[in-house]
């Protein structure tokens, strides 16, 4: 039975940003934005914008440093962070690494793992729906290894083509990295049940968990994730945060990513020695503010509950299927409903994505356009570019309605019919 | 709206400052790039593609026998708005000298439109390649 959907017109109110009407512009000027790329970055509620004005006010200092009152202030509210970070995503607090984003863990573990247990012949297989953060570092690893990438297809209609997986698990394959969710699609990828087939083929198992975390409740223990990253401006925290997560064998074996102080355990002349994971990974320093503002995008999603955030984005996602779909020449470019998450991308016949994106613009709907970090998909597809609608717990269905009057407005403008 | 097909840049540069609103002005770009004309479809190679748009760009040069000479751009794209902003890199350009070519500073025409506050970072690196293109071509012909 799924979860009672959320009051959305309450929590728009946490948000300050959704509220101020736009200044600029002939037709949107008091307006409110309907903002539609959350998929791009979300906007962040009062308790994390709050939450990092409290830091720097009140308490900051470089943290794992200062023995004095603001130093122990700030370990202990990112050590608070990283624990909850932990219980969010199923795993130890020393298990959970800050890093500056999914494409920052991606490419650690891409250096620090593959640099060190990748061999000639050896494969790591992604697929066709990935997003450059997921493909470019293996490109860049298996090159420099000699390591062979391999892309899983999709099927017809554009979900991982599992009936191919086991064809392209071999001997060699030493990794599988998959998207959580596509930022194009929308596909949810059954994330738990590619771990066992990837495991039993005697592979490690990633997961971009950009798209996803925001969305769907993950839990790297019980799915079986070796490594997982995510981003803290995706889950309606702050940008220059994200988190690498893998099982602690696996943090001690890798080598470290990158050098500098906190990393070291000891440094000589000739050589140095590596702190505990997850120091070992932590080199510099890392976002302070922003890590500790995660914990309070954190709390406020799980107060909300990803149950009845699903169920308010299912809800809101077939309302812009059923009203997208009455534009002619519009197609959706994702699967079925059941197999997706609150993302429509799509093109229009006799439209480029550009025109569409910017004359949207003027009306204050805000949209993605172009090919969304995702070349290869896009070629799959067969498309240059593509409009991306994306839709978070505080859309409406009234910014549904502005977006295809908006398309409406666009396709007039664009075809002189007005 | 009035006719666009025989405006010069100077009743462009007017006409932008008398809309004022980039929603109007947005709508003029789609409507002069109505006018760029029509751009044979074996020309749609990569080789003619203008690299650094987020939409297709394609452009081609005839360089006219006269003494000295002179540069005839065409160009097209599948989006408008950038047909439109190729309209102005055209009635900037086309039809001009390579020396005249690369002594223009179209910069100064596009703050002049407005363009640097209204374009996207990634719609002004489309802007400046397209440019760039120009330029490049202008460069060969006086080698």
């Amino acid at each position: 039975m799924s979860a009672a959907p959320l009051d959305v017109l309450e929590i728009r109110r946490d948000f300050p940003i959704l509220n101020r009407p736009l200044e600029t512009g002939r037709h949107r000027k008091g307006l409110l934005p309907a903002f539609l790329d959350s998929a791009a970055s979300a906007q962040k509620p009062h308790c994390v914008i709050d939450r990092e004005r409290e830091v720097e006010e009140q308490f900051y200092a470089n943290a794992y440093r200062g023995v004095y009152y603001f130093g122990a202030r700030v370990d202990e509210e990112l050590e608070a962070s990283r624990a909850a970070i932990g219980r969010f995503v199923g795993a130890a607090p020393e298990e959970v690494v800050f890093t500056s984003g999914t494409t920052m863990s991606l490419n650690l573990i891409a250096r620090a793992w593959g640099g060190k247990f990748l061999q000639p012949g050896d494969e790591v297989l992604i697929t066709d729906m990935e997003h450059h953060a997921n493909i470019v570092p293996w490109q860049m690893i298996c090159a420099e290894r000699g390591a062979t990438l391999k892309w899983l297809p999709l099927t017809d209609d554009l979900r991982l083509d599992l009936d191919q997986l086991d064809a392209y698990l071999t001997p060699r394959t030493k990794l599988v990295a998959v998207t959580g969710m596509s930022n194009v699609l929308g596909t949810i990828n059954p994330v738990a049940e590619i771990a066992k087939r990837v495991h039993a083929a005697g592979a490690l198992f990633a997961v971009d968990a950009a798209q996803s975390v925001p969305h769907l409740p993950v839990h790297m223990r019980s799915f079986g994730i070796d490594f997982l990253a995510f981003s803290g401006h995706k889950l309606f925290g702050p940008s220059g945060v994200g988190v690498f997560c893998a099982r602690e064998d696996l943090l001690r074996s890798m080598s470290p990513f990158l050098g500098g102080g906190h990393m070291i355990d000891r440094v000589w002349k000739d050589h140095s020695t590596w702190a505990e994971p997850p120091a070992k990974f932590e080199a510099g320093t890392i976002p302070i503010v922003q890590a500790i503002a995660l914990h309070a995008a954190i709390d406020y999603v799980t107060g909300l509950g990803l149950n009845r955030i699903h169920a308010t984005e299912e809800a809101l996602l077939r309302y812009a299927h059923e009203k997208l779909t009455t534009i002619p020449g519009l197609t959706i470019h994702g699967p079925a409903m059941e197999h997706k998450g609150a993302i429509c991308s799509f093109t229009i016949d006799g439209a480029s994505a550009e025109d569409l994106a910017s004359l949207l613009d003027v009306q204050g709907v805000f949209v993605r356009h172009g090919h969304h970090c995702t070349m290869p998909l896009h070629d799959r597809l067969g498309i240059a570019a593509s409009v991306r609608a994306s839709f978070a717990f505080y859309n409406t269905r009234e910014e549904v309605d502005r977006l295809v009057n908006g398309l409406h407005f666009a396709l007039d403008r664009i075809h002189s019919r007005s | 709206m009035s006719s666009t097909s025989s405006m010069n840049l100077d009743d462009l540069i007017q006409e932008f400052d008398d809309l004022g609103d980039w929603a109007d002005q947005c709508e003029l770009l789609i409507d002069i790039g109505r006018d760029l004309p029509p751009f044979p479809d074996e020309f749609r190679t990569e080789e003619n593609k203008v690299h650094g748009c987020q939409s297709n760009v394609w452009m081609v040069a005839d360089v006219s026998e006269s003494d000295p000479p002179r540069i005839e751009l065409r160009a097209d794209s599948d989006a408008m708005l950038v047909k439109g902003l190729l309209t102005i890199i055209l009635m900037t350009y086309s039809g001009r000298t390579a020396d005249e070519i690369l002594s223009i500073d179209i910069q100064r025409i596009f703050q002049r439109l407005g363009l640097h506050r209204h374009l996207s970072t990634a719609r002004k690196n489309g802007l400046a390649g397209m440019v760039k293109r120009v330029r490049e071509i202008a460069a060969r012909v006086r080698s």
